[in-house]
């Protein structure tokens, strides 16, 4: 049994390890200069890049980030002190829900709400979509590590004359913050790498862009478009941006580690 | 507390400085946005990007989704301009909220690509042969209606699959217009339109997803614009014309597929030149249009469309044969501009 | 509990970001609605069982769709499951603690590889060995029903390959979860009765059995709401057929594919009518896997902040 357990656990690892490396083998070679630096080039020809990408992803996610993290946090906030009342746990069931949604459904939603009234696709639209998929997991991290605060450091706040909004904002969720920033840069690791939300609000951009009100391009659609062409380069650049991302997530994910075991070593302490 | 609400402050005002400056960046340039038909996208991101090094503020955004989203979202006003291979029909025309004016940009050709392992002699192809392929009724490539027309060639017992576009697509309107000249049963059951109810075949996603497919895929079928088999070294064959001559798809006979037409152009240019007459007429060619409201509301970036379609439709013209299509006739130009002078620029 | 003034303010100012919350689900599900009504008022409950996708003649039935989502993600279920077990129970019983760190790592790695990336492997890695697959196979195997169709690669077995590669780490997570929420005296009572270690393990699997199916029940959730590794490589065609070499189409793969194309408001309404009950499954079923999770974990002792995205994270 012991070996069939041991069996599994290879058969799920080798993916992981095949998809890493085979994403790092394909598209060490392509991250050059003209990749972070060159916008894309008409089919067939060589030289592009996705710089207007990385930016785009940059500025869609920061946007999403603006929206979905004081959404999350105070949403988290209010479920944990609100103490059972009904808005809270409709708030519970509804971060629960949203957490769930498919991301396909999310762009629907986006598209109906952000673009069609405004007849524009536009990088805020394609923010706001990504912010609404950040808000439950934002929340849900906010609650759970604010549950997990001793229950004296509260009541401590609390019995020296505090209100419970000091309570809150001064004691109880400085001594969560650490947990919920890691949180939240897993949180924006994960939507980074998200596309189908993107696809029909953010729409793409050739060309460099900083503007909210404008389509933008983001790295995952760029990396969407380019692999279901049949241009070799485009493909070759295709790789690239996915290891850009795979290292995003890579990244946040490490220094997510490394931030957790230094709270746990604070905990413990 | 105290803390909290600085950092707050702080962190508002530079969210406010990047909004501000973000939106100042973008008074600078004018981007233009556009969806639309796949077939033309190579010649298209070219003109865009010659004419941003002309005029770098000016950023003409096209995204190829296919015919059927440029239609789509040139109706909901999502983006500026459409492109599509197919002319609008004359519900989408109503359905669309102001009037849209077509303008020619290229001339193309669609071609039958496929992939038979171990043949690679040229394969000939008749109207009704490729119906019926398309139909599902000639299922191998062995078949006697194929290998009548192909005498001295070994084709293998092999299935024969098909591919078609699973997007809405200018492409695809053009082989299916050519399919129901050619067929009266495709007629019939299938029609002629951008997406159709395909009787087989799978779907591949833009001309770029048919072309992998075919590439791909042993015993495959599809078809595509010229530019793309080009571009991908896939196999075409010649197509019979209404004249009874094979012609092979290239510059030339595609431009001779568009001479009977020129001489009678409609006015709001919405014509086909599918099975044009003429023994040098490549059959399945076709102009491929933008699409404009004549009276935007946007007013700068109608003048700078307007602008720019004068400088494709003049300077353009010359990238055209090194990507696969065939420039515009010129009579054909001179009208256009004419009809440039209805958009409402001021 | 006093409330003050200040208190009242505070209450008032963070909930109503949580009203905020609660409305965009509403709101979802309030414009899925608004927008697929002429859809639904066109076919009825008729749209769910025919099978003719036809632009042309506004005909639209979603069959399809429903059979190759349901396919896909069985299928994928079929693969995922005893993998994802089998990596719960090792971290939670069988591990050497050396060895437990770095592997839940790596677990977790999987979960946040973004989806397109997934697709990017797909469609150049996976999709040529799948028709490499189909070429070797024998010819008595590809005329079985299940084994037949024309050598492309993109079909739904493909897709559910991918799609049991990306739900294995939800599923081992919180079935981990799960079991590490089996109170100890299960365990030791097995032991007191002279059990094995694996017996001992299938007692505390046994009594987490509602958990587990929970966990399951996330796994597939996930899997039905997939969209871009999907559409990449399932071959995007609207049938429902028995190989699970033939292409086929998902719910979310037809949102994805068409909706920017949809050049009739039928056509579009019908979209977001599938969207909707796209929308309405992974509802249902994560719910019911929540529901059975909680229930299975409720005595769960406090342990040490550990600040992560929720494994329970299904959108994607």
């Amino acid at each position: 049994m012991t070996s069939l357990c041991v069996l599994s656990v290879l058969i799920a690892l080798v993916p992981v390890v095949l998809i890493f490396f085979f994403v790092v083998q394909q598209g060490i070679g392509s991250l050059d200069w003209n990749f972070f630096t060159k916008t894309p080039v008409p089919p067939g020809e060589t030289g592009g890049g996705m710089a207007n990408s990385i930016v785009g992803t940059l500025i869609v996610c920061g946007v999403a980030g603006l929206f979905g993290v004081p959404f999350g946090i105070l949403s988290g906030v209010y479920i944990v002190e609100s103490g059972g009342t009904r808005l809270g746990s409709a708030a519970r069931f509804a971060a629960d829900t949203l957490n769930g949604v498919p991301s396909i459904v999310i762009g629907l939603f986006a598209y109906v709400i952000f673009v069609l009234p405004v007849k524009h696709f536009s990088a805020l639209a394609g923010g706001f979509a990504l912010g609404i998929m950040m808000i439950p997991l934002v929340a849900r991290t906010t609650e759970e590590l604010l549950r997990l605060v001793p229950l004296s450091l509260r009541e401590g706040a609390l019995a020296l004359g505090a209100s419970r909004a000091r309570a809150v904002f001064s004691v109880v969720l400085p001594a969560a913050l650490p947990g919920i920033l890691t949180g939240v840069i897993l949180a924006l690791a994960r939507i980074s790498g998200e596309t189908a939300p993107l696809l029909f609000t953010a729409f793409n951009n050739r060309f460099r862009s900083t503007s909210l009100f404008e389509p933008i391009s983001t790295l995952t659609v760029q990396v969407y478009t380019y692999a279901k062409s049949p241009h070799e380069d485009w493909h070759r650049q295709a790789w690239a941006g996915a290891l850009v991302l795979v290292g995003i997530v890579f990244i946040c994910s490490v220094l997510a580690r490394i931030a957790t075991r230094r709270l746990e070593r604070m905990h413990r302490a | 507390m105290r803390r909290l609400t600085m950092r707050g402050w702080q962190l508002a005002a530079a969210a406010a400085a990047v909004l501000g400056l973000t939106v100042g960046l973008a008074a600078q340039n004018l981007t233009i946005n556009g969806a639309g038909a796949t077939f033309p996208d190579p010649i298209y991101q070219k003109w865009f990007a010659e004419y941003n090094k002309i005029h770098p503020n000016i950023q003409i955004n096209y995204q190829a989704q296919g015919s059927g989203a440029g239609i789509r979202q040139l109706t909901a006003q999502t983006v500026f301009f459409g492109a599509s291979d197919g002319p609008m029909t004359p519900d989408q025309l109503l359905a669309a909220p102001g009037r849209v004016l077509h303008f020619p940009t290229v001339l193309g050709s669609v071609v039958p690509i496929y992939n038979i392992p171990n043949v690679t002699a040229e394969l000939k192809f008749t109207g009704p042969v490729l119906a019926d392929i398309f139909l599902g009724k000639i299922t191998r490539w062995n078949d006697p209606a194929i290998v009548r027309i192909n005498p001295g060639v070994t084709l293998p017992g092999m299935n024969i699959t098909v591919v078609h576009r699973s997007d809405g697509s200018g492409t695809s309107y053009i082989w299916t217009d050519y399919l129901q000249k050619v067929s009266p049963e495709w007629k019939q059951k299938v029609g002629n339109a951008t997406a159709v109810n395909w009787p087989v075949g799978l779907g591949g996603a833009q001309s770029d997803g048919v072309t992998a497919l075919v590439k791909q895929t042993p015993g495959t079928i599809g078809y595509v614009e010229l530019v793309y088999a080009l571009q991908n070294k896939l196999a075409y064959g010649p197509v019979q014309n209404s004249a009874g001559e094979f012609v092979k798809a290239s510059l030339a006979s595609t431009s001779a597929a568009a001479a009977a037409a020129v001489k009678q152009m409609p006015v709001d240019f919405r014509v086909s030149i599918v099975n044009a007459p003429g023994k040098d007429a490549y059959p399945v060619a076709s102009f491929t249009w933008m699409l404009f409201y004549e009276a935007p509301k946007d007013k700068p970036r109608a003048k700078a469309m307007v602008d720019f379609m004068m400088w494709a439709l003049n300077d353009g013209q010359k990238f055209t044969g090194d990507l696969g299509y065939a420039p515009l006739p010129k009579e054909v130009i001179a009208l256009e501009l004419e009809q440039l002078k209805k958009i409402k620029v001021q | 509990m006093i409330r003050r003034s200040g208190d009242r303010v505070f209450y008032t100012s963070t909930g109503a970001f949580a009203l905020v919350l609660v409305l965009i689900v509403g709101a979802i599900a309030v414009v899925l609605f608004r927008e697929s009504e002429l859809s639904i008022r066109a076919f009825g409950l008729r749209f769910w069982e025919t099978s003719t996708w036809d632009p042309v003649a506004g005909n639209f039935g979603a069959f399809p769709f429903i059979w190759g989502t349901l396919y896909s993600s069985f299928l994928a279920l079929l693969i995922a499951t005893p993998v994802a077990l089998g990596i719960a129970i090792f971290l939670s019983e069988l591990s050497p603690s050396w060895l437990r760190t770095p592997l839940t790592f790596l677990t977790e790695l999987l979960a946040a590889i973004p989806s397109i990336v997934y697709g990017l492997w797909g469609i150049f890695v996976l999709v040529p060995r799948i028709r490499d697959l189909q070429l070797a196979l024998p010819e008595w195997v590809t005329t079985m029903p299940f084994f037949s169709g024309p050598p492309v690669g993109v079909s739904l077995l493909t897709a559910a390959v991918v799609l049991a590669i990306m739900i294995i780490p939800f599923t081992s997570s919180v079935a981990r979860e799960v079991l590490r929420a089996v109170p100890l005296s299960q365990r030791e009572g097995a032991y007191a009765l002279g059990s094995t270690r694996w017996e001992a393990t299938k007692a505390a699997l046994f009594y987490a059995r509602t958990g587990i199916i929970g966990a399951i029940l996330l796994g597939l959730g996930r899997a039905i709401g997939e969209t871009m590794a999907v559409t990449m490589v399932i071959g995007n065609r609207p049938v429902a057929l028995w190989s699970v070499f033939e292409p086929h189409s998902t719910m979310a793969s037809v949102i994805a594919n068409e909706f920017t194309e949809a050049d009739s408001d039928l056509y579009l309404s019908s979209l977001v009518e599938v969207g909707l009950v796209l929308f309405t499954i992974t509802l249902v079923i994560n719910f019911a896997s929540r529901l059975l999770i909680w229930r299975m974990t409720r005595q769960r002792a406090p342990r040490v902040a550990r600040p992560r995205v929720p494994a329970e994270s299904a959108a994607v």
